[in-house]
């Protein structure tokens, strides 16, 4: 058994959020850095452009996108921690509200009718999955809306199978086309109901872009949902090209007998995210 | 070598600009995003004043982050310029300038954009740090109660953009 106050959880998370906020994840950066290759025109003007953002985003220490996102935290907390001090979530918002206030990022979160701000980008979306061991393993990704806004959720039936799957990825990003900030990041959830579904989707974007899923018959699905994605020809910034997308991550989970439900969470091409182990 | 623009853009440098071309513009230029938009639409709907002329402005459709210690402007890239079809045309054909936004906007919008010789400007979502970077002087000028999406004049230096559609309603954007 080991003990935590909520305090060194609260800390925990302003650095990672002040770290995510001002770069991007190695993978993000290395994919951008093939696709600029790749592109030509206005597409490789635009991933030039991200690319020397980061450096100016680091330099200048000002985030690399405006949109420092809602806060998302997911955190495996071992079953053998016992936590003391303030409430979990009253920590994880003490950290994004510090984080937040000191690194100059935007505060975007507002009530949903009548749209005034909360002033300090609290609630963070918190999610915790209680796991074997006395581990704290902490992630913190700040999800810009012009990518959320573009995510769907599909209840296939089981009949559509592999293609329905594909068909609900691809039409998904076809649909977003110009407005996420592509190219891409896809992240999917299969499998679950309506809502751990779309939650796997989400924590499919805490991978590498570009690592690939244990499951040969996963894998497959994101090979090929990525080679169609990227024949769609939006190219960065909806301005055409080869690359709509950095990558595709799929997570399951086993499901009903009836159903089928896909969930399709697009993240920009700013991909942030850092995690800690305590 | 990137054109260079200074506002307001003069009937020939706006016949010069063609879908696609990379451009770094300079001068003054005003945001505006979801909220601050509705709350003009009410200004005008009333007849009341706006918080500034229409006239051969330029909206950037952008919510700045907080300006750090010493700098004009904080991180301060470009929205989704989707979101503002609904407001757009009539701000075109009240005047408007121009707009600069991130991704394609939609057939009304670039109507409107042809009926009054007007350009949209793409500006590279993502690139926060180095727009705010080139905003020499920010000041808010209405709603501060929106906070981040109240509508701030910018000075700014050497934006980079690309035309995202012209004056003859050529667009960059693939389909």
């Amino acid at each position: 058994m080991r003990t935590f106050d909520t305090k060194t959880i609260a800390d925990c998370v302003y650095r990672l959020a002040r770290r995510a906020g001002l770069r991007l994840t190695d993978s993000c950066r290395a994919a951008l850095v093939r696709a600029e290759g790749a592109e030509t025109g206005a597409a490789k003007f635009a991933l030039r452009t991200v690319l020397e953002n980061e450096e100016t985003a680091l330099r200048e220490r000002m985030p690399v996108c405006q949109d420092t996102g809602m806060s998302v935290v997911l955190i495996r907390l071992g079953q053998e921690v016992r936590l003391t001090g303030a409430p979990l979530a009253e920590a994880v918002d003490d950290g994004v509200r510090r984080a937040y206030r000191d690194g100059n990022f935007r505060k975007s979160i507002c009530d949903p009718l009548t749209r005034e701000n909360t002033g300090d980008n609290t609630p963070a979306h918190l999610h915790v999955d209680l796991v074997g061991g006395d581990g704290v393993e902490i992630a913190f990704l700040p999800k810009g809306f012009g990518s959320e806004n573009m995510s769907r959720l599909f209840m296939l039936t089981p009949a559509e199978g592999r293609e329905g799957i594909l068909n609900a990825i691809v039409s998904t990003v076809r649909l977003a086309g110009s407005r996420p900030c592509p190219p891409v990041y896809v992240g999917v959830g299969i499998g679950g109901c309506f809502d751990s579904c779309a939650l796997l989707a989400k924590k499919a974007l805490l991978r590498e872009v570009g690592s690939r899923h244990p499951r040969a018959d996963v894998q497959e699905i994101e090979e090929e949902a990525l080679h169609r994605i990227n024949a769609l020809g939006i190219g960065p910034q909806g301005f055409g090209g080869k690359v709509t997308a950095l990558g595709v991550s799929c997570e399951i989970a086993p499901t009903h007998i009836a159903g089928l439900p896909v969930a399709v969470n697009i993240q920009c091409h700013c991909v942030r995210c850092e995690k800690e182990v305590l | 070598m990137m054109k260079k623009l200074t506002l307001p853009l003069t009937e020939a440098a706006l016949a010069s600009l063609h879908a696609g071309d990379p451009v770094l513009l300079t001068g003054t230029i005003y945001t505006a995003r979801d909220c601050a938009h509705r709350r003009i639409f009410e200004l005008l709907d009333r007849g009341a004043p706006l918080p500034f002329d229409l006239k051969d402005a330029i909206i950037y459709y952008a919510g700045p982050c907080p300006a750090p210690e010493g700098k004009a402007c904080g991180s301060c890239g470009p929205t989704t310029s989707a979101r503002m079809n609904s407001f757009a045309p009539r701000l075109l054909d009240l005047g408007l300038g121009g707009m600069i936004g991130k991704g394609e906007m939609s057939e009304e919008t670039r109507e409107a954009l042809v009926r009054n010789k007007k350009v949209y400007f793409a500006a590279i979502g993502g690139a926060g740090a180095r727009y705010g970077n080139a905003v020499r002087h920010a000041e808010c000028i209405a709603f501060p109660d929106l906070l981040s999406e109240a509508v701030y004049k910018f000075e700014v230096e050497d934006f980079p953009l690309i035309v995202a559609v012209d004056r003859t309603g050529k667009s960059v954007f693939s389909r």
